[in-house]
Formats: structure tokens, C-alpha cells, sequence
């Protein structure tokens, strides 16, 4: 089994799982409760991902990233580093594909906590920042934690992205999916399959998890 | 005590409904105001407004000598600096919180305790709102916002999620929390049992505007006008012209069903100095029925009428009758029983004249759908 490619993998998922939340909760909650009518166009755009090819994605990503877009010329001169093919370009890809993932349920999930609630509190004199720590995130802590192990279970099966910014590079962008397809062209169907088999049972033990802790029944499909 | 509310303002909710506020409520005299009307009169609006969770189109609030709101100035508190407790309609406790949570959750423990202590609430301390009933979750409401120490408080309904029973129970002992809680509070009901109950002075609320305003037994007493009286529960308006005066009392003659042709019945009521064309209101409780007109009692006025119709409600049977012009009655059930009423029977109707009480008639298209709604 390709041990280094599950722990790149799993690095991978989870700093895309961290970045998404602290992105995800502000967008979700602006996308709920804001007024603004044109609203349904960042919508659209957050779930995009959802229905583009990862290729298609993952073009864009990597002529927005190349070094002589404006954003890797931005980030060649702060780091000297390159972002096409490295983990941080990855990263940035992953996010991207995975934020639909994040938003939806975490926005769902906000919608469904009663706006009384909050207008109690903000007549209780609490800020709106302290009242969505104290009661939205409580409130919506199940459709959070769907929507982060959604995010790190899409993360860790990504494929056409990882190959088209990423490429296949061992310890650095050989992620487990890459990993599992180089075994199959190279005939290692043995190594492909045990691969295979430890990321079903990963993925169906987390899924399992959730379920068994949050005794709900979520759809697993984020479109509400 | 705390200063007067001043609310001069308007907010357009839709195209055809637009809710107008022109009150002054004196708060430091009166603890407990009533903002009474029928539902969708725009009273929860008006609260909201108040809170600070609806802005106005136009206007401007202020209290206790600070400006809420002001449009011609810009400026709009959030609800946050207003310092005004909002008690919701079904008391949006917090559900993740133990009820000493909720109480404490913008105060001191120790405050928290003592709220809890003074509402009965101690042994409650550590269950969650959902386990504890409607009438306990309304005192933790209440705990809750007195804890953080609010100028005013503004209730929305507070009654209408219990049960018949429990609201009964719970109006007085609401009115003895607010007064000692010590804040002075702005009541949303369209109960007028409850207005009669919670209030010192009310407001009355028709199609989004303040149409009367005093103490809760001026208004009761003498509504302002007909659709005053028709929320306030006056079901008998009756347009009416003066025609005489008899022993200090004021003689009616009441406009019959026609187009104001002179044939209805004559009634008699206090001299309260109106002049000129009235609006009689009668409220159906104070109508009485006996089988006969020549029974002598205190009431100066025997109506001769023909029952139209009974309608039971309950423990109450409600009587039309026409008298040349109709009139309704409420009497028990009992009673309707007894007296075998029955569609054509000829009855007298029975008023006080201290139950007659004058509006002020007030134009043609207020009296044509004051007829209407008779």
C-alpha cells in the first residue's frame, strides 16, 4: 500500500477541511441572512463545482496560478516558490472544488435556526458577532460538521484536479486516488486494490461515524 | 420612574398597508401600556419597530431623552443600545441552553439567580426550555429579559401560546411580574379581557394607525370611534341622533335600517355633553332579555323586539334581535333556554342607560360600514 500517498492525502483533506471552515462559515452566514437581491449569483457561484468537469476546474486553477498570472507572480515573489505543481497549489485547487461541499450544508443549517433566536439576543443587548457564536453555531453545529466531513471525504477522492495542477509528483502532489491509477496502468492490480479497499473502508467508517453520532438523516448530496 | 415614549413614525409593509404611529406613551405614569387592535393591525409591527428590528421609512423614536430613531438625522440604534427587553409570542428561548442559562445568558450569575428565586423558577434551573410548560417558559422569557436590565419592556402577545386555561390563570399574575419587575412595559394584545387585566392606558390599533389613546377605562368607556368600539368589543354601534333631554339624561332616537329614516326605538343614556348626530354603543353583554314589556325594573330602557336569531357560543348564547334597527345581545345559555327564545318571538331588550355610551359620529363612510358590521 502506498502509505505515503494516504498520508499526503489525508494532510491534503484536512488543511483543505480547516481552510474551508474558516472561509465557509462567513460566506454561509452572509449568504443566509443577507438581504442583498443579488445574492443568487454568488450562490450560483459556490456551487459551480458542483457541476463542472474537474478538468475544466483545474484548467482555470492552473492558468490562474502559473507564474506569469498575477497571482503566482505574487506569490513568487513573496515565497520564491512556484504554485503549479506543489502541495500549496494543490491546496488552493482542492479548496476551491471542495467549497460547495462546505457552504451548503453549513448554510442550511444557519437558515434552519429561528430568527427569533437571534433577535432575542440582540434585544438581550449581544452583538451580532457574539450572537453567532453563542447561538447560530451551536444551533448548527450538525449541518457544520456535515459539511466538514463532506468536504474532507470529497478532498481525499479528488482526482482530475489533483492531476491537472498537481501532476504526480511522489510525496508532493501523489495524492491516493493518482496513486491507485499509476498501479492500474503499471498492471500492480494488486496494490491498486488494497489501496481501493482501505480508502472504501475509510470513507464508509467516517460516513458511518457521523450518522451514528448525529442520529439524523442528512441527504449526503449537499444540494438543498 | 422612566420618561414618556415618543413615536412619531411610518413603515410601509406592503402597498396597501402601511403602519402610521403618532403616540406619546407616559410611561412614567402609566406602568403597563396596552397597544390593543385586531390581528394584522400592524401592533407587532409597531413593537418591532420599537425594538429596533424593523427600521421606519420615516419618523422619529425616542425615550428617556435619547433618540432611537430619527430619519431626518440618520441615525438608527440597533436593538443592542436600546436597552428594550423583547418578550417574543412563543418566548424564543434559547433551546441549547438550561433555563439558568438563558436567564443568565447577558448577566450576572448572581442576577440570574435572584430572577430566578423571585419568578419560581430555582427548581426549573437546570432543565432545558423544551421540558418545562408554556406558562414557566413565559416566566423564563420574562426572567430572562429582565436580567439584563432593560429600560422597557416590549411583550408581543405574551399569552396567546397557552392554553385557554393556563391564560386565564396567568393574566394577573403576569401583570404582578411586570409590576414587580419595575420596568415599565408595552403590552401587544387584541384580548380585551387581557387589555382590561394587564393595562393602565392603552393604545387602540385599526388598519395600521393609533386611533385612540388614554387609560384603559376612558377607552373602554368611550371609544373614539366606531371602529374603535368594534375592537374594543363593542358590538352594538348604533347611529343615533339626540332629541331630547329628560332628567338629566340624554333621548336618542336611534337612525333606522333605511337610509337614516327616523324609525327605530328611543334610548336613553348619561349626558356625557355630546351634541349633534352620535354613534350609541352598546356592548351585547350589557343587553338583558325579558319575555315582556311591562316588567318594571331600575333599566331606563325597554326595547320592544322580535328575536331574529340565537347563536350558541359556548356557555353564551348570542341573540340578534330587531328593534327597528339591530341589536345584539349576550346572554348566557342558561338564560336563552329559560326564556325559550326562539326566531320571532317578541321580547323586550333591557339596557341601562349607564351602558350607553356616545362616540362622536364622524362622516357618512364611517357610518355606512358601522352599519354593516351591526
Amino acid at each position: 500500500m502506498d502509505w505515503q500517498a494516504i498520508w499526503l492525502s489525508v494532510r491534503l483533506a484536512g488543511a483543505t477541511t480547516a481552510i474551508l471552515l474558516a472561509l465557509g462559515l462567513p460566506i454561509a452566514y452572509w449568504l443566509t441572512f443577507s438581504p442583498r437581491r443579488w445574492k443568487f449569483l454568488v450562490e450560483a457561484l459556490v456551487a459551480l463545482p458542483l457541476v463542472l468537469p474537474p478538468t475544466v476546474l483545474g484548467f482555470y486553477v492552473l492558468l490562474a496560478i502559473g507564474p506569469r498570472s498575477p497571482l503566482g507572480a505574487l506569490y513568487a515573489k513573496l515565497t520564491g516558490g512556484m504554485l503549479p505543481f506543489s502541495f500549496q497549489g494543490l491546496l488552493l485547487a482542492s479548496v476551491l472544488y471542495s467549497f460547495p461541499f462546505a457552504v451548503q450544508p453549513v448554510a442550511a443549517a444557519f437558515a434552519g435556526v429561528d430568527r427569533r433566536l437571534l433577535e432575542a439576543s440582540w434585544c438581550l443587548g449581544v452583538s451580532r458577532a457574539a450572537t453567532f457564536r453563542r447561538v447560530i453555531v451551536p444551533l448548527a453545529l450538525p449541518g457544520i460538521a456535515t459539511g466538514a466531513i463532506l468536504s474532507f471525504a470529497h478532498t481525499l477522492g479528488e482526482f482530475g484536479v489533483v492531476l491537472m495542477v498537481g501532476g504526480n509528483i511522489s510525496g508532493v502532489t501523489r495524492t491516493v486516488s493518482i496513486s491507485i491509477y499509476d498501479s492500474v496502468q503499471a498492471l500492480n492490480y494488486a496494490a491498486a486494490g488494497e489501496t481501493s479497499l482501505f480508502l472504501v473502508c475509510v470513507s464508509f467508517t467516517v460516513l458511518a461515524l457521523t450518522y451514528a453520532l448525529q442520529r439524523r438523516i442528512w441527504t449526503v448530496w449537499p444540494i438543498h | 420612574m422612566a420618561d414618556p415614549l415618543i413615536c412619531q413614525c411610518r413603515k410601509r409593509l406592503s402597498k396597501a398597508f402601511e403602519v402610521e404611529a403618532d403616540l406619546r406613551i407616559p410611561l412614567d405614569r402609566a406602568p403597563v401600556t396596552v397597544l390593543f387592535g385586531p390581528s394584522g393591525s400592524g401592533k407587532t409591527t409597531l413593537l418591532r419597530l420599537l425594538a429596533g428590528l424593523e427600521r421606519p421609512d420615516a419618523g422619529s423614536i425616542a425615550f428617556g431623552g435619547r433618540t432611537w430613531f430619527d430619519a431626518a438625522r440618520g441615525i438608527h440604534l440597533p436593538p443592542q443600545q436600546r436597552r428594550a427587553g423583547f418578550l417574543f409570542q412563543d418566548y424564543a428561548l434559547f433551546p441549547h441552553l438550561t433555563v439558568a442559562r438563558n436567564v443568565a445568558y447577558n448577566a450576572s450569575h448572581e442576577t440570574a439567580r435572584q430572577l430566578l428565586d423571585t419568578f419560581g423558577l430555582a427548581d426549573l434551573a437546570a432543565s432545558k426550555p423544551r421540558a418545562i410548560s408554556g406558562g414557566q417558559q413565559q416566566r423564563v422569557a420574562l426572567a430572562r429579559a429582565l436580567a439584563a436590565q432593560p429600560a422597557l419592556l416590549l411583550l408581543d402577545e405574551p399569552l396567546s401560546a397557552l392554553d385557554a386555561l393556563t391564560r386565564s390563570r396567568t393574566r394577573h399574575e403576569l401583570r404582578r411580574m411586570l409590576l414587580t419587575g419595575g420596568v415599565p412595559s408595552i403590552v401587544v394584545t387584541h384580548d380585551r379581557m387581557e387589555a382590561v387585566t394587564l393595562g393602565d392606558w392603552m393604545a387602540v390599533m385599526v388598519n395600521g394607525r393609533i386611533r385612540q389613546a388614554g387609560p384603559v377605562q376612558d377607552v373602554f368607556r368611550r371609544p373614539a370611534d366606531p371602529q374603535v368600539a368594534e375592537s374594543v368589543g363593542v358590538e352594538n354601534v348604533l347611529a343615533a341622533e339626540i332629541v331630547g333631554r329628560q332628567s338629566g339624561l340624554l333621548v336618542l332616537q336611534v337612525c333606522g335600517q333605511g337610509n337614516g329614516q327616523a324609525c327605530g326605538g328611543r334610548i336613553r343614556c348619561v349626558d356625557s355633553g355630546e351634541t349633534g348626530p352620535v354613534f350609541a354603543c352598546i356592548r351585547a353583554e350589557d343587553v338583558a332579555i325579558a319575555p315582556r314589556m311591562d316588567q318594571v325594573s331600575s333599566a331606563r330602557n325597554r326595547l320592544a323586539g322580535c328575536v331574529r336569531a340565537v347563536i350558541a357560543e359556548g356557555a353564551l348564547a348570542r341573540v340578534e334581535l330587531d328593534c327597528g334597527f339591530p341589536l345584539v345581545a349576550l346572554v348566557t345559555a342558561q338564560s336563552a333556554a329559560e326564556l325559550a327564545l326562539g326566531e320571532g318571538d317578541n321580547v323586550a331588550a333591557v339596557i341601562k342607560a349607564t351602558s350607553v355610551h356616545l362616540a362622536a359620529h364622524s362622516g357618512a363612510g364611517n357610518l355606512a360600514r358601522s352599519r354593516e358590521k351591526v
